[in-house]
């Protein structure tokens, strides 16, 4: 069976969106000084993470139709 | 100017991306059986991920660094390469060149060359073709290096080989098909890590409304109306209304025809994404997939340029001066990302940046791997070996490619805007290509020495063109004038290359016309079927739901790429 491009692409987002999502609660605010007073981390964080999980949720359903349609 | 200091947060996302990437070559490396799989992922990739790469294929050096720069030096006018050049011409390579693409089931566009012309019009196809990539591939590698050298403070040398390595063992392990599943990685990469940048600019200047002000001055500053950075249309009656320097005829034909109808529809490294997929509607459909996110890339490429320019004249210090007292544009989306990105989505915006150079440099290399093998190797060199001697090859192509291109990428250094060179070399090549195209596709008549001697025609025509006349304060030489008489001086290199493109697609189109006509046909009706538009059944798509239609789709990305430029008249 061939790879399902969505399982990287999720699996990369979802790690990376939790690392920003963490470094943007733990770190210190005075560095979102330049990115208008926003914290940019914590928010970029949780929209990478959503999507990540999307991504990996579709990968997911479409190996599950795939094994049902096989049995 | 100053490095972008990066923290441990900004490294271990680049790592992370390298690891997925690297990954994806080797989760594939077991479905590479045979040279299909190597070249063509078995012609098995499903429309969406073949749209999605595409584009991303596309999305390289030129796209990222060019646009931004464009942006900068001439505004939104940046967008017609989208809502002129690239729509009609994606549309077009979908609805009507597509079905003899993939209908002929040749491996490469140099091999449909061989199978509705004859070999003669193949070699040269395939030999430029081959030429051109490796020197693509070379100059996306170069902007890499220079950039991460300025911006970063990495060595040059360090990320030449950096990069080198990496897009080699994917390629190497997994073919077109991790070649195809980087791209689509790359390409969400790309949108999620400029995206923030876009937002966070816009909000600071105010919205559209606060941009088109700064771009006001920017604009009577450069003696033009003040609308001129933030209207694509209004100012296009006459070359000296617009930064550009273009009118509306010398645009619409040239950049809008000639010159994307001349990329999009007979560029393999494009083509070959739509000839991997599994159906002829499919392979229909994927340009027409990759035309609905390119409509609206300028947000994200051309729009920091014009948000750096704005708040460089409003404020100063968004954009490094160069030696010569100008701007240097090609450093408008570091500087942004330097100025607003904190550590963390910092880190991120540098690996979209990373991913784009590395998406186009994969893109080159696979489509010369591809056309070195079947068109090159095994035509002329030696035909009629096993599949698995002709698998090997392509792994030396692979690795010849990416040396090549490192040797390319020690060699460019003379323009200072890269899209301005690539738009020269695809002007003399792909310029003419076009007419050969269609005149092959569309005309049965049309004959094997009219196609050769047409392209010849076409190239030289360019040649000539581009030899006789300059934009203007250009010294002779290679921006243009280097035979001695400078018959015509053009606002602009920009307009100069436009009418370059439409010098060449009209020599060659009138050539291969007289030629075909003098000359008797090289191939009978039976040998045309699947190869010409008379010739062929129709295609029958009533079962289809309407939106996977091609029909329908096409439709959908004219009438939008319509409102869009409409919305910035």
């Amino acid at each position: 069976m061939r790879l399902d491009v969505r399982f990287p692409i999720g699996g990369m987002f979802t790690i990376v969106g939790a690392l920003l999502t963490l470094y943007g609660l733990a770190s210190d605010q005075a560095i979102y000084e330049r990115s208008l007073g926003i914290n940019v981390n914590l928010w970029w964080g949780l929209v990478l993470l959503v999507f990540g999980a999307v991504m990996l949720g579709l990968a997911v359903k479409s190996v599950r139709r795939r094994a049902n349609d096989s049995t | 100017m100053q490095h972008i200091q990066l923290g441990t947060i900004d490294y271990t996302i680049l790592i992370i991306y390298f690891v997925f990437v690297l990954g994806i070559g080797w989760a594939l490396r077991r479905v590479i059986r045979s040279s299909d799989d190597f070249f063509l992922s078995g012609r098995s990739i499903p429309a969406w991920i073949a749209g999605l790469a595409f584009i991303s294929a596309n999305l390289g050096a030129q796209e990222v660094i060019g646009m931004a720069a464009s942006g900068a030096k001439y505004g939104i006018m940046t967008s017609h390469f989208y809502w002129v050049g690239a729509m009609p011409a994606m549309v077009f390579v979908g609805l009507f060149m597509m079905p003899f693409y993939y209908g002929s089931r040749a491996r490469s566009v140099p091999e449909y060359l061989k199978l509705r012309f004859d070999e003669k019009t193949r070699g040269l196809n395939a030999i430029t073709f081959a030429i051109m990539t490796i020197f693509s591939s070379g100059i996306s590698m170069y902007a890499l290096a220079k950039l991460f050298e300025l911006v970063i403070g990495w060595s040059f040398h360090a990320s030449i080989m950096l990069s080198a390595v990496i897009v080699l063992v994917y390629i190497f392990l997994g073919g077109l098909t991790s070649a195809i599943y980087n791209e689509v990685l790359q390409f969400f990469l790309i949108v999620l890590g400029f995206l923030p940048l876009v937002l966070l600019g816009l909000k600071d200047v105010g919205g559209w409304s606060g941009l088109t002000a700064r771009l006001a001055t920017v604009a009577t500053n450069a003696g033009f109306a003040p609308g001129a950075w933030s209207h694509s249309w209004r100012y296009m009656d006459a070359p000296s209304h617009n930064p550009m320097g273009i009118e509306w005829f010398g645009l619409v034909m040239g950049l809008g025809f000639a010159l994307s109808f001349g990329y999009w529809c007979t560029d393999f490294l494009v083509v070959q994404r739509a000839m991997a997929v599994g159906s002829m509607t499919a392979a229909r459909r994927t340009p027409l997939i990759a035309a609905i996110p390119k409509m609206f890339m300028p947000l994200l490429v051309i729009l920091p340029g014009m948000l750096a320019i704005g708040l460089h004249a409003s404020r100063g210090g968004f954009l490094p001066i160069g030696s010569d007292g100008q701007p240097n544009y090609n450093l408008a989306i570091p500087m942004m990302l330097a100025h607003y990105m904190p550590s963390g989505v910092l880190g991120l915006g540098l690996t979209a940046l990373m991913a784009s150079f590395m998406s186009g440099m994969a893109g080159n290399v696979t489509a010369f791997n591809t056309v070195w093998t079947y068109d090159i190797y095994q035509s002329y060199i030696r035909p009629g070996q096993s599949d698995g001697h002709y698998l090997r090859v392509g792994h030396a192509a692979t690795v010849f490619g990416i040396l090549a291109s490192v040797l390319a990428a020690y060699g460019a250094t003379r323009f200072n805007n890269i899209l301005d060179m690539l738009q020269l070399v695809f002007s003399f090549v792909n310029g003419p290509l076009f007419a050969t195209f269609l005149l092959g596709m569309f005309w049965k008549r049309t004959t094997g020495h009219g196609a050769f001697y047409g392209l010849l025609t076409g190239t030289v025509t360019a040649a000539l063109h581009y030899g006789l006349t300059i934009s203007r304060g250009a010294v002779p030489g290679i921006k243009g004038g280097f035979l001695g008489a400078v018959l015509h001086t053009y606002p602009s290199e920009m307009a100069l290359n436009f009418w370059t493109a439409l010098f060449a697609w009209t020599g060659c189109f009138v050539a291969t016309l007289v030629i075909s006509l003098l000359t008797t046909r090289n191939k009978t009706d039976e040998e045309l079927v699947g190869l010409v538009h008379s010739l062929t059944p129709r295609l029958k798509e009533d079962y289809l739901p309407w939106y996977k239609r091609p029909v329908i789709l096409a439709v959908l990305v004219l009438v939008v790429s319509t409102i869009l430029n409409v919305i910035f008249w």
